[in-house]
């Protein structure tokens, strides 16, 4: 069965209607270990040791944060820039994340048009996370497709709801031993997961 | 002496020294040349204020020099100490056995008996440790190689009077009188119990200074009362010096060995600020003595005979001092400066001619000229010094970067000054050690200083209010002053003595409450840091937590928090001139914390996270159709 680590990064949770309800959802499923970035390091004084340790011990590990200024909460890069070190998690002797799966769940202001080319802001998605994949990319891991929640200052509680019921199944087929991580790159959205014919037999 | 004469006198030393060494400085001739001038003035060639008793004190302030090898031993550590046998023994060997013989010779070739010219050769040969040291210091020179260079030599010379008082005896025809030296405890031994008794008298400093001084001072410590340990200081010095002549030996000597078994004791800047203004104001005499001593009549006399002796006799030590410069390497500038230095003749040639015009080695008008070429070669060393930085420096300025780093050689002085050690300033202190920041530490708990000495941490005893302290400290060279101290009085007493005399230090003060603030800020200090206040806040941000807060959300909150509470302070303390004022304010005060705190419960006013998930952004959306804005 893969490990799953979920990387949650949100400075106002307190504030957050998405993430909310997400938070729970993931929590509540067994044998996923939530690593609550913010929570865990208010002062931004990142433990590299005990995430290294995490990361050494999982399959799957996913960013779960709001999608700010086309990019990830301060926490995040804090975390990407301390503890994916040189000769750990790239370079010659890095190899330590060699075959483990990176992705993000996030939660979009913008609707999915307008993260297009001929929406608002020009570009689709995906090319804004380029520096995610990359990262992956260059710590020898694969990237997984994004799991996107789009336009949620228009959602209401019950649409968020159905979302929180998608990730927690997302998150469940992902974790089963026969799951077939080469499916993952192909899709859009980790979202799509759950339109193709289970791989389980449940 | 009767009371009403000695109070007259000493207005008169004072008082001219207290005209003439601000108007030397001013005019820039230095403190010594000041001091030698006023001498001069009141002595018996010019205005007569002093007459023959001039010597007596001029003996008497001789103890000044005792002091300051006390304290130049202090500051100089054993190690340090040792590094330098070799142009102790060396350099200061070679001076005084080259210097003596020449001089000899040279006596010898002008008429002078076999024996006087071995006793003149031995007694010219030294130098003055006074004015030579009190000169450098005053110029900042002692950590240059030409002042530790010179240094080595005076030190070796100090030595080489023991031997010398052993040999003029056995050079007089007239062994019997020989009033200076009968009362010593060595004269009737036997050679080897001779040396015995003077490695014994060594044995004893050593050991005192290890084993006795350190639980003395803990024991005076204790008792608080501050003049009990100046007592104590001039004690240690005096019994050194008693000792000294006990046994024979130069009580300078001594003290200068006393100072270095004491230079690793936590009380040393305490030691060193109460024996510091005795040293100055016993030096300060002394050279007012020096220069009442010129007898201007005699030289008015044969101006040409003694004038060319001064001159050759410096020229023949300066040639000799500048080749063995040479040899052993310095530079060419601090070559000159080593040699111009000690050109002189010392204090100790009017020991010695006095000895041998009793022994009758010398003639009455032998010893009188000596008295005034000694007098005149010791006031012209710091004209020559004087000379050397106006004239010769200049041209070498370049070598000033090397000067420097020598000077960081011999003192060590650290960036930080830590001034109370308690629970507060130790915590401090040992942030910055961890982070490999040096700092010098001063506390007044013995108990505490103690502890800490034995666990292998420089702390050192003393009030850090007191101005002198501070700068033994190394306030002069410091950057940070940080002041810990539990008292408010005195923490405050220190804030104005820094503010006052190193006006260059970062303050950083702790203080107890907002009142303590109040009144620190009423002083200009910019970094005032209230002691609770970081700690109570911190346990509120946990309190926080865990009723179920986010972690994040809660320490944002408490810098938020302790901004405010700190822009209110500063508020308050502007308002503070008038104490009903105040009062009001404080009120007002309770009322404006009041006000906030219902605040808090309407719309958080802690909350300045509007980057994140804005309420307006998303009313903003839900009204248009088109999502334009980031995110």
């Amino acid at each position: 069965m893969a490990k799953i680590l979920i990387n949650f990064a949100h400075p106002a949770l307190e504030k957050s209607r998405v993430h909310a309800q997400l938070v729970p959802a993931v929590k509540s499923i067994p044998g996923i270990t939530f690593n609550d970035l913010y929570e865990n390091y208010p002062d931004l004084d990142i433990n590299v040791q005990r995430e290294q340790k995490l990361l050494a011990n999982h399959d799957i590990i996913l960013l779960q944060h709001p999608f700010y200024w086309y990019s990830a909460p301060a926490i995040v890069k804090q975390w990407i820039d301390l503890v994916l070190e040189h000769g750990w998690a790239y370079g010659h002797t890095g190899k330590a994340l060699k075959g483990k799966t990176f992705g993000n769940i996030i939660s979009v202001g913008g609707s999915e048009h307008s993260y297009s080319k001929e929406g608002h802001h020009g570009h689709d998605i995906h090319d804004f996370l380029l520096p995610f994949r990359q990262t992956a990319k260059l710590c020898n891991m694969q990237y997984a497709a994004p799991f996107v929640v789009f336009g949620v200052h228009k959602k209401e509680f019950e649409d968020i709801r159905e979302y929180s019921r998608q990730l927690t199944e997302v998150l469940g087929r992902m974790q089963s031993a026969d799951f077939d991580a080469s499916a993952l790159p192909g899709l859009a959205y980790l979202n799509q997961l759950l339109q193709l014919p289970a791989q389980t037999q449940q | 002496m009767d009371q009403h004469s000695l109070l007259f006198q000493s207005m008169v030393y004072l008082a001219a020294a207290i005209i003439f060494v601000p108007i030397a400085k001013k005019v820039g001739l230095g403190a010594v040349l000041g001091y030698l001038l006023a001498g001069v003035i009141i002595g018996p060639s010019v205005l007569g204020f002093i007459g023959r008793e001039g010597e007596d004190i001029m003996h008497f302030a001789e103890f000044g020099v005792v002091m300051m090898l006390f304290l130049i031993g202090i500051e100089l550590e054993p190690k340090l100490l040792w590094r330098m046998r070799a142009s102790i023994l060396g350099l200061g060997g070679l001076q005084v056995v080259i210097t003596a013989a020449v001089l000899a010779i040279a006596a010898y070739l002008l008429g002078q008996p076999l024996n006087a010219s071995l006793a003149l050769g031995m007694t010219l040969a030294l130098s003055s440790t006074a004015i030579i040291l009190q000169t450098l210091n005053e110029k900042g020179w002692m950590g240059t190689v030409a002042g530790q260079s010179a240094f080595s030599v005076l030190l070796f010379q100090d030595i080489a009077v023991i031997p010398m008082l052993a040999i003029f005896p056995l050079l007089a025809s007239n062994v019997a009188a020989d009033p200076n030296q009968s009362h010593t405890i060595r004269d009737n031994l036997p050679g080897w119990a001779q040396t015995l008794v003077v490695l014994g008298a060594v044995a004893i400093i050593i050991l005192a200074g290890r084993y006795l001084v350190r639980p003395l001072m803990r024991i005076i410590a204790r008792t608080r009362v501050r003049e009990l340990f100046t007592a104590t200081a001039l004690l240690m010095v005096v019994a050194i010096a008693v000792l000294m002549n006990l046994v024979g030996l130069s009580s300078a000597l001594g003290a200068f060995l006393g100072g270095v078994v004491l230079a690793n004791s936590e009380y040393r800047h305490e030691l060193e600020s109460d024996i510091e203004p005795f040293k100055g104001l016993l030096l300060g005499l002394f050279f007012i003595a020096v220069g009442a001593s010129i007898n201007f009549h005699l030289i008015m006399e044969s101006p040409l005979m003694i004038i060319g002796l001064v001159l050759g006799i410096m020229a023949v030590k300066a040639l000799v001092l500048f080749i063995l410069g040479k040899i052993f390497k310095l530079s060419i500038d601090q070559n000159l400066l080593f040699a111009f230095a000690l050109a002189d003749i010392g204090e100790f040639a009017f020991v010695l001619l006095a000895f041998t015009h009793q022994t009758r080695l010398l003639s009455a008008e032998t010893t009188d000229m000596l008295t005034a070429v000694v007098a005149m070669s010791m006031a012209l060393t710091p004209l020559v010094i004087l000379a050397y930085e106006k004239l010769i420096q200049p041209r070498y300025t370049r070598s000033e970067p090397e000067v420097n780093r020598e000077a960081d050689d011999i003192t060590e002085k650290n960036p930080v000054i830590i001034a109370g050690f308690g629970r507060f300033g130790s915590m401090t202190g040992r942030f910055l050690r961890a982070n490999g920041i040096n700092a010098t530490i001063l506390d007044l708990d013995s108990d505490r200083v103690d502890a800490l000495h034995n666990m292998g941490i420089n702390v050192y005893y003393g009030d850090a209010s007191r101005y002198d302290l501070l700068v033994a400290a190394g306030a002069e060279t410091a950057k940070i002053l940080i002041i810990a101290t539990d008292h408010p009085d005195q923490t405050v007493d220190i804030v104005k003595m820094a503010q006052r005399y190193f006006p260059h230090l970062q303050l950083l003060v702790r203080a107890s409450g907002n009142e303590d603030a109040f009144e620190l800020m009423d002083l200009g200090v910019l970094h005032i840091y209230r002691e609770t206040i970081d700690t109570s806040l911190r346990l509120g941000v946990d309190a926080l937590r865990m009723l179920g807060l986010r972690a994040y959300k809660s320490s944002r909150s408490a810098r938020t928090f302790l901004r405010q509470d700190e822009k209110t302070l500063k508020g308050l303390s502007a308002l503070r001139d008038d104490k009903k004022q105040y009062i009001s304010s404080m009120k007002e005060r309770i009322e404006e914390m009041e006000k906030l705190m219902a605040a808090d419960r309407v719309k958080s006013w802690l909350d300045e996270g509007q980057g994140w998930d804005p309420e307006s952004l998303r009313e903003e959306i839900r009204k248009t159709d088109e999502d334009q804005l980031p995110g």
